[in-house]
């Protein structure tokens, strides 16, 4: 049966682990390759690595950071932040990425989905969303880390998105995002029933009660979090183990399930 | 040890070479014919599209020459389709290496219950029947993401089979010294890598 995956998020700047509340006032949290191993041991599904570096000699060590997580470690793997052409995926998957994530290069140029689905496959291609309910109850997206509000609602983009080529969406709920709430999941809900592709939730997860409801009630397929795993408030084989007693697929860790006998 | 990693232009070929490595093996990535003949053991990886993966392995002399290896090869991925007789994608004509077996697109398979495309994540292995899981257990996860399946579940080359949305599927297949797995080895954990070391410390 096909388990929910949990991917813990980490934010890289200059080549060290960031996390940041409501996409401000970031914490360092370690060293990316060993923090991403020590993940993959406890039972993370996949990684998310986010390059939240905006220098052009931020970038290249990005993309050494790449293919050392690449030989070091044995799941799969998404990286974005700053994505913005066909050269960067074609650079990132060289690098050794499994994924690459386009957020703001694809409301821009929207056919930039097209190319990257096309020269390398739909399994590549995440495409990234940040949107906010605004005070009217619609969900609009944003582009440069959630700092520029666009003339785009959540749900029509992300089906165009889907239309284009993209092998996932990762939704990530600015409303959500650092508040520690709770995924939004009556968003997640409505994307998951009108979307034929995967979608990962993102922001919002303080408890393990969090990711059951954003399976559960929100039916992502893929749950993301930063904080709660890098600060330790939520160990991922006990949030494995939770979820599992819920009646949620979750793959438990051979590892972690020989520590258990 | 000599282990010739076969590149042909599929996608994403050196996570499988730094897997080896991980595994304790040093590959040659390499599309020479000579190298690949000589080698200990071959590994046809790789994410693609079936009609231009199978198009670069016969541009570059390799169809003919991997039907005809007689050391052990592994297929991951796409390399577990062309391996196939036919696939649905572009309606190509495959490597034929396991007779009746055909890479069907999973939608074709459940016209009135859609389901999501890829089959991304994790997913269960069954009815194991090969030594490649030598030290695995029935039910483990292995990491899958593919559109397309191996049909009929039951062949006579199955190795192991996992069901997604109604359809079960060969995720693995074995015929003398051709192995082949729908799943990522090399992207699924310390268990992935056992599957490798399995492969490569084949008697």
């Amino acid at each position: 049966m096909l388990a929910k995956r949990i991917i813990p998020c980490l934010d890289v700047k200059d080549g060290r682990t960031v996390k940041g509340t409501c996409f401000v006032n970031l914490r360092e949290a370690g060293d990316p390759v060993e923090l991403g191993k020590s993940y993959s041991e406890q039972g993370a599904d996949e990684l998310v690595y986010l390059d939240i570096t905006a220098s052009h000699e931020g970038r290249r060590t990005f993309t050494r950071l790449v293919s050392r997580i690449a030989a070091e470690i044995s799941i799969p793997f998404t990286v974005g932040g700053g994505v913005g052409g066909v050269e960067d995926v074609a650079c990132l998957l060289d690098a050794g990425a499994d994924k690459v994530s386009v957020n703001s290069a694809a409301l821009r140029n929207p056919a930039i989905i097209d190319s990257i689905a096309g020269r390398f496959g739909s399994q590549v291609c995440v495409a990234a969303i940040d949107a906010r309910c605004e005070e009217n109850g619609e969900w609009r997206c944003y582009v440069n880390g959630g700092r520029i509000p666009v003339a785009r609602d959540l749900f029509s983009w992300a089906v165009e998105v889907a239309d284009r080529g993209a092998g996932e969406i990762l939704f990530t709920s600015m409303n959500h995002d650092g508040s520690r709430r709770g995924f939004a999941n009556d968003a997640l809900a409505r994307l998951a029933k009108t979307l034929p592709i995967p979608v990962i939730a993102s922001g919002g997860a303080g408890c393990m009660q969090d990711f059951a409801d954003a399976f559960s009630i929100g039916h992502a397929d893929a749950a993301l979090a930063a904080g709660v795993f890098h600060f330790g408030d939520i160990a991922l084989p006990e949030l494995k183990i939770f979820l599992q007693k819920q009646g949620i697929s979750t793959r438990i860790s051979p590892t972690f399930h020989e520590k258990l006998h | 040890m000599n282990i010739a990693v076969i590149n042909y232009g599929a996608g994403n070929i050196c996570s499988v070479v730094n897997a080896l490595r991980r595994v304790g093996a040093d590959p040659l990535l390499t599309d020479d014919p000579e190298k690949i003949m000589a080698a200990d053991r071959v590994v046809l990886p790789g994410q693609g599209e079936a009609g231009h993966t199978m198009a670069s392995l016969r541009q570059k002399g390799l169809a003919d020459l991997v039907r005809s290896l007689r050391q052990p090869v592994l297929g991951i991925c796409i390399g577990q389709q062309l391996f196939c007789e036919y696939s649905e994608e572009g309606e190509t004509t495959c490597l034929g290496l396991f007779p009746g077996v055909r890479a069907r697109r999973f939608s074709s398979l459940w016209p009135d219950t859609p389901q999501k495309i890829p089959h991304i994540g994790w997913n269960t292995v069954h009815s194991l029947r090969s030594p490649l899981f030598d030290g695995i257990a029935e039910g483990a996860f292995m990491y899958f993401i593919h559109s397309f399946c191996c049909i009929p579940p039951h062949s006579p080359f199955t190795a192991s089979i996992t069901e997604y949305g109604g359809v079960t599927f060969c995720s693995a297949l074995k015929k003398d010294n051709f192995y082949a797995v729908q799943f990522h080895p090399e992207k699924s954990g310390s268990l992935g890598e056992r599957l490798l070391s399995n492969f490569l410390h084949l008697s």
